[in-house]
């Protein structure tokens, strides 16, 4: 494979060089992969890192049960292609449990819950590494956080009160019942990472790409029309051409009209942009002017 | 826009103290630089007008915890990305208030370029001099004065002239052994745009470039390839997980130099000689790794490597192993320092578990602007730096040497923060000339020495 340009060359070196540090320096580290593109990044920088040795770390996905089901085929396809277990840390379950308690309603949405299902996770397979794929870009919060971001006892950030992170000297020393979020794609920008793909190759979910799809209008965005989110009235389906650039829960991801059908296209598309990736698509940072943030403190990623 | 993929991206901090517009400035650039989005727009507008503002707060722009929105304050570094057609940028927008000077010091330790504002009215503040202290304590090789408010002094030469001097004579007096900084000095408004994207009319006397022109051109720090060549290990690969005929691989990031396949090279602390028999990414062999690719050498020698031993080449300038160093430190923990105290020492990847060092001595002190002090002058007088020293343990510590930027050094408490470490410290040297030797192994009681 061709080598990669200055600038992607520099961002794939720093993650990898994070990657390894943090694996070298930690006991029991996991991969959050969702089958988003991030993830999908994340999980290629580490198998990067380590080659030719295996994988030495879990890939774990928190699965709200409102995935889209194309996403869900990708998750599991290409992990088999890789080789890789994969553990599931199912939402649904942790409503059975009676740990959360199901959201309900035309805005009902999974998405603050994951983070409870989370957190039992990582303590239940005492995890004490769980690599994301947050960019700073992404937003106003995940901007300030540290590539190696520390959890407390109760996953909690404390963003008043950040590590010094310098040069290249990562500490990863943690106390008991602490554990790390690392980021190891903060520094790429949402047009960094579909350069990245396109010059690696990999394989997304097809709903990234331009398809056709029964959607309706909700707060001047795209949804999917789905058994996950009951309509109200007015909100009429229609058919539209449509692709996703972000992808989480279909109750909170919006779709974007859109003809790229390659990924030239997109890279395209996003190129010339005017509204922000997460500004355009996701209904759970609309909450506030610190969204994000307020989510982040109480163990999100 | 279409984006340039050639060069690295470059790395700038701001600086300065607060108030002097560090965040408008860089709302400033984003907007001008078309680098906003409109729903980023459309929030600045929603905020201007539950606020009942009279113009867009630009500072909102990065300011994104709910503490600095609330306290229009910066808290903590904000990173920004943006493009212009010749080249990508990462900026990291640090604090200005004293108390949070640590996370301005994690901000310009990634800077090649530091952009420290002075507001044109004040001049250069305290504040703005602990800054620029520390910019240069990092090593920073850019120093970019954006003198601000100018159109509050109606553009005056005189104002501008006149802190270029006052910053000119701090810098002379700043005794650290440090290459000289590329300085430039660009008259602006924040506020109103003058010289940050385009160049002003308002300021026919100043001939140089506006500050996104400065940066375009700025040198990256990360083109380190003619420096000594410096391998790091991070860890030990071996395929399929065992040991295997492939033999073993050494998994680094190269941190400054080249290396080639045949170089004939040293890993240290053992002092071994060893020669490269190839050097591997996941796509397979290359023939070079220059300064800042992670790779994995293999050496035609069957020997013990392991994580913190450090690969150089032989025909370099070699680093000198040593027990102990000599530091200088920019303190950042909430706790002063205390001799005789023992302390993790941590350079490029070795330790923190191996390395154990405790502070001997002090030989400078910059006067610590903690969170219940008054904030005092940083380093008027060449009284500046603190530099204990730090005997290491039994373990040997591979010695940077002036040059070797790239291996820096990081310190941590051991004492009442065991696993904890929430205040590392950084550092850039090691080796300072002129320093009497301590004799090594003091036996503080509380020091276990650390057998990599």
């Amino acid at each position: 494979m061709a080598a990669l340009t200055g600038h992607l060359a520099a961002l794939e070196d720093e993650a990898i060089f994070t990657i390894r540090e943090v694996v070298a320096t930690r006991e029991r580290p996991v991969i959050l992969f969702s089958a988003g593109k991030d993830s999908v990044l994340v999980l290629h920088l580490a198998l990067r890192a380590f080659h030719p040795a295996p994988l030495p770390v879990a890939v774990m996905h928190v699965d709200t049960g409102h995935n889209f089901p194309e996403v869900i085929a990708f998750r599991d396809r290409h992990l088999a292609s890789l080789g890789l277990p994969l553990r599931v840390a199912s939402v649904q379950t942790s409503i059975d449990r009676g740990r959360v308690t199901d959201a309900a309603g035309p805005r009902a949405s999974r998405n603050a819950l994951q983070s409870v299902t989370l957190l039992d996770a990582i303590a239940e397979h005492r995890f004490d590494v769980a690599f994301g794929g947050a960019r700073r870009d992404e937003d106003r919060a995940r901007a300030k956080e540290r590539t190696i971001s520390v959890r407390d006892e109760l996953g909690q950030w404390d963003p008043r009160n950040q590590r010094p992170e310098l040069w290249a000297l990562h500490n990863t020393r943690i106390r008991s019942g602490q554990h790390l979020r690392v980021f190891p794609i903060s520094n790429f920008t949402e047009l960094d990472v579909w350069e990245y793909i396109r010059a690696r190759d990999l394989d997304l979910p097809s709903i990234y790409y331009s398809h056709s799809r029964e959607v309706f209008a909700r707060d001047g965005m795209l949804y999917a029309d789905s058994a996950f989110v009951t309509r109200s009235r007015g909100e009429d389906v229609a058919r539209e051409t449509v692709r996703f650039r972000t992808v989480g829960d279909m109750t909170c991801t919006g779709a974007v009209r859109s003809s790229a059908g390659t990924i030239d296209a997109v890279i395209d598309e996003i190129a010339r942009a005017i509204v922000t990736e997460r500004g355009a698509t996701r209904a759970d940072d609309r909450a506030g002017d610190a969204a994000m943030e307020d989510r982040k403190r109480e163990g999100y990623f | 826009m279409p984006v340039p993929n050639m060069l690295p991206p470059l790395r700038c901090a701001t600086a300065g103290s607060v108030d002097d517009g560090k965040s408008t400035l860089i709302g400033r650039l984003l907007l001008d630089a078309k680098a906003l989005y409109t729903d980023q727009l459309a929030h600045l507008d929603d905020v201007r007008h539950r606020r009942g503002l009279a113009e867009r707060d630009l500072a909102l722009v990065t300011d994104g915890l709910r503490a600095e929105r609330e306290q229009g304050i910066t808290i903590d570094v904000a990173w920004r990305y943006f493009a212009t057609a010749t080249r990508r940028f990462i900026l990291a927008d640090a604090p200005g208030h004293v108390q949070y000077t640590r996370n301005m010091v994690t901000a310009a330790s990634h800077a090649d370029v530091a952009i420290i504002l002075v507001d044109a009215r004040r001049g250069m503040t305290e504040q703005s001099r602990r800054h620029l202290f520390v910019a240069r304590l990092l090593g920073v090789r850019g120093l970019t004065f954006a003198i601000n408010k100018m159109d509050q002094v109606d553009f005056a030469s005189a104002a501008f002239a006149d802190i270029r001097g006052s910053v000119t004579d701090y810098l002379s007096s700043i005794d650290l052994p440090r290459a000289a900084a590329e300085l430039a000095f660009i008259p602006l408004s924040a506020l109103h745009g003058d010289n940050v994207v385009g160049r002003s009319s308002r300021t026919p006397w100043y001939e140089g470039p506006s500050l996104l022109e400065h940066l375009e051109r700025a040198p990256v720090d990360a083109d380190r390839s003619d420096a000594p060549s410096r391998f790091p290990v991070q860890c030990v690969l071996r395929a399929g997980g065992g040991v295997s005929a492939d033999g073993r691989g050494y998994a680094g990031r190269v941190a400054s130099g080249t290396f080639r396949a045949g170089d004939t090279v040293r890993v240290l602390p053992a002092d071994a000689p060893a020669t490269i028999l190839s050097i591997e990414t996941a796509d397979g062999v290359i023939d070079e790794a220059r300064a800042g690719a992670s790779v994995v050498l293999k050496l035609t020698t069957e020997l013990d490597v392991g994580r913190g031993d450090l690969i150089v080449g032989a025909l370099d300038k070699l680093p000198r192993v040593d027990t102990d160093l000599t530091a200088d430190l920019a303190w950042v923990h909430k706790t002063e320092s205390r001799l005789g105290a023992p302390y993790l020492v941590k350079v490029g990847t070795r330790g923190p578990r191996v390395a154990r060092g405790r502070a001997l001595g002090v030989r400078r002190r910059v006067r610590r602007c903690g969170r219940h002090r008054r904030p005092q002058l940083v380093a008027q007088r060449p009284r500046a730096g603190t530099a204990p020293r730090a005997g290491a343990g039994r373990d040997r510590c591979v010695r940077r040497r002036e040059d070797d930027r790239e291996l820096p050094l990081a310190r941590r408490d051991v004492g009442g923060h065991a696993g904890g470490g929430d205040g590392a410290v950084g550092t850039r040297t090691v080796g300072h000339p002129g320093l009497k030797r301590l004799p090594r192994n003091l036996g503080h009681p509380g020091l276990k020495s650390g057998a990599a």
